[in-house]
């Protein structure tokens, strides 16, 4: 039988076309919601490699050259939010998670 | 067949030059360089910048690596000492022998001390070099008072650095004026009197007889007039002297004055010696400017091409323009009117402190020369002029002459300017030759400069380069991609203009129409503050939230541990002493660092994300409201304690800066804008430096606009004088407005008035005149964003779903693990990596 998954939090808890943070299994994990796409929600670390600093989700949403990205707050790279790369320096990537939403829950998994 | 030898002697900008010259024409020399300093060729111009915080670094033209890359042989702080003009070759001072076949000197110059008893001691400087700098700026550490010896061009490039240094400063001239040999009696006297008012004393007519110790101070000098100087550091910037001792050694001609002699082809007296730059003497003159030099670097390197003809050397225009102390000064040919039957036209303005004089032919068809003191804006038009031998408009006069009745001087727009037009001087760059590289495919500004080098240099053809590169991009049809970001292809303005007229109220709204895609971090914040500069919502408005940056979503400023900064607003810095306690209490309750902020308040660093709400609501309950330090907003009104206490004032500053933050408290606009009013003359506020400065008057308030510290600092311009409060508050309305409306994104005033056509004038007709009917609905707008003023952070406290975005975690209330702190001097500050992974393994 399939082990049940982990719920992370509500979709209410979410921000249309902005991120939040929360914390799975003692990970921070950056939470993007984009309640138009086929794929609404987007999780990555939170942790931003080049600053240094728990802060992605603090980071402002948008498309460059058709990639779904996040720019850090800190220093305004750009990370990509399906594979975690960073467009601006290749050294750097983030841990890419999957989530889904069922019903009104956000599920890790 | 064997290779050429070549050895380079000296590696400044001249020597440096020469072999890029060389390495152009990739034919098969084989190249030594020798340079005395210990680093490669660096930018000498800028050299002053250092002490304004650049990194010498910066100045770098060349590294060890390029030439190796491309086969040259250099050495570095091993200079030549001797030719042996018949073996061929040249040793340096550890020992070393290069045989060569064909030698360049490009030695440069030394600084000149004047034969002075005592100059020889260790507060005695020269100021050529970095290592010189290091020097200065080691003495200057326990020195007060610093002097320049030299009122010319270097010598107030050194009087600028030691007031960077924070040192009193003096200039000691021989001569009866300043820059005496670009400048005329009047433009000398204008250039003195603003650069005394920066604080800076000028000594004229000072013949330095003696250096000693001093009572208080370390040194003494004393002059032939038998007055006295105190000072605790002396640098000499009195002339330069060609670097010739190599020359005159070997026995190659040298002037009666010291310089090489070359020909017109760069040539010494021996055909296989050439001399470039500062060293060589040409026709009785040492060129002691960069652009000669690299002419000359240019005309000996083309002697290695094979070719019929060879170009010469014939000399070169001296045509300067600077910018010294924040003094603009420009001098063009003949500034001092020699030529016989010259007519001279004088424009002189001692309120604005400007000086503008032209020297013009008999025929007044001719400009022959030029000054120009506080105010450059006319130098490039004039300088086309004068190069390309333009005939002049029928009343010469008006190139100088300030625009009445609307009338602006006749611009000489790029189409008028013939193709051989020297555009940029330091790279010898034609307008023909920009016009080439764009018909060769070079298609936009940063295209063009990397293929011409134009404008790389000391960047003095800047604004011109662009008309050009503009007018050219449109003459071929083609279009000059200004628009934003891939999202919209629009400029910042048609933006405005768009949500404006269409009344669109939101950035989903405007993707819609105008845009494609999800948008970015570019036009994201960009559009967000547009729809606040209009409507003024409030910015955690639901479908506002997702365009802020960090700082303006959670309304403090982000550092670099990702923790936040607060600062309540203190307007015109005047505060209670309840509202201190209140501050001091919530920071020492959540043990916040706090410091005293450049705009006179006070900030408090070191909360997380979920702290803030209740520091908020703490800090509005002492009356205390958001100081928008985190908006792309009017941030602070400085001010000084004006005539209600001080004995100088004039006028009540204080009162007028709280009622001037309080009219624009909030007002989003493309950049942060910083405010300040002073109570008299003496400038306590230093509102000059300020978006918008307010000086008071005997007669009212004198008005300064455009100003910026910072990175790049620029003097505020004198817009409008004696104005009473109600006119003050209208200009002060229309401008901002308009600045709102017009500027690029994140373009200061400072950088938005530089770009601005027309400049100061058109801005003092559009919102003094009303030139284009737009002042009352400015003036609306700005009523607009004045009545709906809301503090943002009381709105968000109240509101219990805004205030729930401020969890660290959406499914947890553990806080960042990650956020550690150390104190230091009694307060807390960010752990550094080190102490951070000790203190996080330490609680693990």
């Amino acid at each position: 039988m399939e082990k049940a998954k982990q719920v992370v939090c509500q979709t209410q808890d979410l921000i249309p076309n902005s991120g939040v943070c929360a914390l799975v299994n003692g990970k921070q994990v950056a939470l993007f919601y984009f309640p138009e796409d086929d794929q609404p929600v987007r999780a990555v670390s939170n942790w931003d490699p080049i600053g240094q600093a728990n802060v992605l989700s603090r980071g402002i949403v948008g498309d460059l050259k058709g990639r779904l990205v996040v720019a850090s707050p800190l220093y305004k790279q750009h990370f990509d939010l399906k594979t975690g790369e960073c467009l601006e320096d290749d050294q750097a990537k983030l841990e890419v998670f999957p989530v889904s939403i069922e019903e009104n829950l956000v599920l890790w998994g | 067949m064997k290779k050429l030898r070549m050895v380079v002697a000296g590696n400044g900008m001249v020597g440096h030059h020469f072999v890029d010259q060389i390495l152009a024409l990739s034919t098969d020399i084989e190249l030594t360089v020798l340079g005395a300093e210990t680093r490669p060729a660096y930018d000498r111009v800028h050299l002053s910048e250092v002490f304004a915080g650049k990194d010498p670094k910066d100045l770098s033209l060349t590294s060890r690596e390029y030439y190796k890359e491309h086969n040259v042989d250099a050495h570095f702080g091993d200079a030549v000492v001797a030719i042996d003009r018949d073996n061929k070759s040249v040793k340096t001072e550890s020992g070393r022998t290069f045989s060569y076949d064909k030698l360049i000197l490009a030695t440069g110059s030394y600084p000149f001390v004047p034969p002075i008893k005592g100059s020889e001691c260790k507060e005695c400087l020269t100021y050529r070099t970095i290592d010189d700098l290091g020097e200065i700026k080691a003495n200057a550490k326990d020195a007060k008072i610093g002097v320049v010896v030299g009122g010319g061009l270097l010598g107030l490039e050194c009087a600028n650095a030691l007031k960077n240094l924070g040192l009193e400063t003096h200039v000691v001239e021989f001569a009866p004026g300043l820059m005496g040999v670009q400048l005329d009696q009047g433009g000398s006297k204008m250039l003195r009197r603003k650069i005394e008012a920066l604080g800076v004393t000028v000594h004229t007519s000072k013949a330095t007889t003696l250096i000693s110790e001093g009572d208080d101070t370390k040194l003494r000098m004393s002059f032939a007039d038998e007055t006295h100087l105190d000072t605790d550091m002396i640098v000499f910037s009195a002339g330069i002297r060609p670097y010739d001792q190599l020359a005159r050694k070997s026995g190659l001609e040298v002037g009666e004055r010291g310089g090489i002699v070359i020909d017109y082809h760069c040539r010494t007296s021996d055909s296989d010696i050439f001399a470039i730059g500062e060293c060589a003497l040409f026709g009785k003159m040492i060129y002691g400017l960069v652009a000669p030099g690299y002419r000359m670097a240019e005309i000996a390197a083309q002697q290695f091409v094979d070719a019929d003809e060879k170009p010469s050397f014939t000399g070169a225009d001296m045509s300067t323009k600077l910018k010294l102390l924040g003094v603009d000064v420009g001098s063009i040919g003949d500034a001092h009117g020699k030529t016989a039957d010259s007519i001279c036209y004088v424009f002189s303005d001692e309120k604005a402190e400007t000086y503008k004089r032209i020297v013009v032919s008999a025929d007044g068809k001719r400009l022959l020369g030029a000054v120009l003191v506080g105010d450059c804006s006319d130098y490039d038009t004039l300088l086309q002029y004068y190069l390309n031998e333009i005939d002049l408009p029928g009343s010469p006069e008006s190139m100088i002459l300030p625009a009445t009745d609307g009338s602006a001087a006749p611009a000489l727009g790029p189409a008028a300017l013939p193709a051989t037009a020297t555009i940029c001087s330091c790279h010898n760059v034609s307008k023909g030759d920009i016009v080439n590289a764009m018909d060769a495919g070079c298609c936009g500004l940063p295209d063009v400069k990397s293929s011409t080098k134009a404008s790389t240099g000391c960047g003095g053809c800047a604004a011109l380069l662009k008309n050009i590169v503009d007018h050219e991009m449109e003459a071929r049809g083609l279009e000059v991609n200004k628009s934003i970001c891939e999202h919209f292809q629009f400029t910042r303005q048609e933006l405005f203009h768009l949500i404006k007229v269409e009344e669109i109220k939101s950035f989903q709204e405007m993707l819609d129409k105008h845009g494609s895609g999800r948008g970015c971090d570019i036009c994201k914040p960009a559009i967000g503050s547009i729809l606040a500069s209009l409507w003024n919502d409030y910015v955690l408005q639901e479908n506002h939230v997702q365009l802020q940056d960090t700082n303006d979503t959670f309304l403090a400023n982000m550092q670099k541990n990702g923790t936040y900064s607060v600062v309540p607003r203190v307007p015109g810095g005047e505060i209670t002493p309840d509202q201190l306690i209140a501050i001091g209490e919530v920071g020492k309750k959540y043990n916040l660092y706090t410091k005293i902020t450049g705009g006179q308040r006070i900030d408090l660093f070191g909360a997380t994300l979920n702290q803030l709400p209740d520091i908020w609501r703490e800090l509005i309950d002492a009356g205390l409201e958001t100081g928008h330090a985190y908006g792309k907003a009017v941030r602070t009104v400085k001010s000084c304690v004006g005539s209600t206490w001080c004995r100088y004032g004039v006028n009540d500053s204080v009162g007028m800066a709280i009622h001037i933050e309080n009219r624009y408290k909030g007002l989003r606009a493309p950049h942060k804008l910083k405010f300040a009013v002073s109570g008299c003359t003496r400038e306590c506020a230093e509102a000059q430096s300020k978006d918008v400065g307010v000086i008071a008057t005997e007669n009212g308030w004198n008005l300064y606009v455009c100003g910026n510290g910072g990175m790049k600092p620029r003097h505020a311009d004198l817009f409008a004088t004696d104005l009473d409060d109600q006119t003050l508050i209208k200009y002060i309305d229309r401008f901002l407005m308009f600045y709102i409306r017009t500027a690029d994104r994140l373009q200061r005033t400072s950088v938005w008035m530089e770009n601005l056509e027309g400049g100061l004038d058109y801005l003092r007709q559009v919102v003094i005149e009303d030139s284009l009917g737009i002042g009352e609905e400015l003036e609306a707008q700005m009523h607009h964003v004045v009545g709906t003023y809301q503090c943002e952070w009381k709105t968000t406290i109240e509101n219990p779903e805004k205030v729930k975005r401020f969890r660290q975690f959406v499914n947890s209330n553990a806080s960042d693990d990650n956020v550690v702190f150390v104190e230091e001097r009694g307060q807390m500050r960010p752990a550094n990596e080190v102490e951070r992974q000790k203190l996080i393994a330490k609680s693990a």
